[in-house]
């Protein structure tokens, strides 16, 4: 197509080969693009350009906020953490020792008790000791006059009879019974 | 493309799209000079291209608002997508202004293609995508002898890594025209092509279409004209992601060029 157009434009007058270049079209693209170029330069990319920074930097910043309060969540929950196995720590202690204070007050009061009993009942055995020695004094005395009453009584009746004697005996324990009553 | 449609209303002769079509006349004169229809869309494109941008950037606020997102997105795309993937994190930032107008100058060149009223592709003159291949040509080749030197920078882009003896006299020629003499007119041919065929495509579907709709007293003239116009919409749709592409394409090697001059190993 090419070559028979060039062969048409050769018979022609007018030139009309499109592979040559026409300076007057080089010369205007050549100021039209330095133009575009010198105006983009100046009023469009820097435009772009700061809208780009502006954008990563408030980005950035959204990050470095969101890493701070992460870190400061963190911190937050570690001191809780710390505080917690304190107080868990301490609590055991504290059970520790009040068992450990249980078990000493149990074993005072165990040694107290048993002293109390051991003192009460040596107070009841010197008590009933004491009594028994009392009784028996009294006794020995009272058994001498007795003795004496007796021997005076059976003196005093016929002393053949051996019934009578016995009955005196009997009447005599009775007596004293009444009178011990 | 619409004056030649118009034109050709009067006149039943069938018609036959090529590169005159391509050679609009002038808009008007000043002086000698006559100003054509893509020198005027070439200006345009300076005040599309800065009013839409300035306005959208200018809020330039940290919750963007639609505008603005649009505007980032276009230029977080340029500046992330192409210029810091290819060049790298530590220089990309310095030829972000530059692949960002390359960028939109031709996007927005190519766009008009398709722009209803003005429906032509600068880039299909191939004096505009020349200008902007020469300047990343002196871009690239700037940079990498401004860091390198310029024997330095010589030697790194002709002598492929790794490459010893008498091999280096068939590479260091071929790496020489490749990476130094080849590159601007790859990348003009490869923009002003795209645009011109895909250009020429639409006059021509869209011409023929009208032709056979409207003038041919053949009777297949119908489905013919039919499919013919189906198929100008359907090339439409296409050369939209083709604008789109050459755009990122002519910017993505721009930024690859400066990415390999200025790399420290091949």
């Amino acid at each position: 197509m090419i070559t028979s157009r060039l062969a048409l434009a050769a018979a022609e007058p007018e030139d009309t080969n499109p592979l040559i270049p026409h300076t007057p079209e080089i010369v205007i693209s050549l100021i039209v693009f330095g133009l575009i170029f010198f105006l983009l330069k100046k009023l469009v990319i820097p435009a772009f350009e700061k809208a780009y920074a502006e954008r990563t930097a408030a980005i950035e910043g959204g990050i470095e906020e969101a890493q701070a309060a992460q870190k400061e969540a963190k911190a937050a929950l570690d001191q809780y953490n710390e505080q917690l196995a304190g107080a868990r720590h301490e609590a055991a202690a504290i059970r520790e020792e009040a068992k450990e204070q249980g078990a000493q007050i149990i074993a005072e009061l165990r040694a107290q008790a048993q002293a109390e009993a051991e003192r009460i009942t040596s107070t009841a055995h010197a008590q009933v000791e004491a009594e028994r020695a009392q009784v028996l004094a009294q006794l020995k005395g009272e058994v001498g006059s007795m003795a004496t009453q007796l021997a005076g009584r059976i003196v005093g009746e016929s002393l053949d009879d051996d019934a009578r004697q016995k009955r005196t005996v009997e009447r005599f324990i009775a007596e004293l019974e009444e009178s011990a009553n | 493309m619409t004056l030649a449609l118009t034109a050709f209303a009067a006149s039943a002769e069938p018609p036959s799209p090529g590169p005159a079509d391509f050679d609009l006349p002038a808009v008007f004169h000043i002086g000698e000079f006559g100003v054509t229809k893509p020198m005027l869309l070439v200006v345009l494109s300076l005040f599309v291209i800065v009013g839409l941008f300035s306005t959208m950037a200018r809020p330039a606020a940290v919750v963007p608002g639609r505008m603005q997102f649009a505007g980032e997105l276009v230029y977080g795309f340029v500046r992330n997508g192409i210029a810091r993937e290819n060049i790298g994190s530590a220089e990309f930032m310095r030829f972000v202004p530059y692949l960002f107008t390359i960028f939109l100058f031709v996007l927005v060149n190519n766009f008009y293609g398709l722009f209803p009223f003005l429906q032509f592709p600068s880039m299909s003159h191939i004096g505009y995508p020349l200008a902007i291949a020469i300047l990343s040509w002196l871009v690239y080749n700037g940079a990498g002898i401004k860091k390198k030197g310029f024997l330095g920078y010589l030697k790194h882009e002709t002598v492929p890594g790794g490459m010893k003896g008498p091999i280096l006299i068939l590479l260091v020629p071929l790496e020489f025209l490749s990476n130094i003499l080849l590159r601007p007119i790859t990348l003009t041919l490869r923009l002003f092509a795209t645009m011109f065929a895909g250009h020429l495509l639409l006059i021509l579907f869209s011409l023929g279409g009208s032709y056979l709709l409207l003038h041919s007293d053949n009777s297949l003239a119908l489905p013919a004209g039919l499919v013919s116009s189906l198929l100008a919409i359907a090339i439409s749709f296409l050369e939209i992601l083709i604008m789109f592409l050459q755009a990122y394409v002519f910017t993505l090697l721009s930024s690859m060029y400066i990415g390999e001059a200025l790399a420290d190993e091949h």
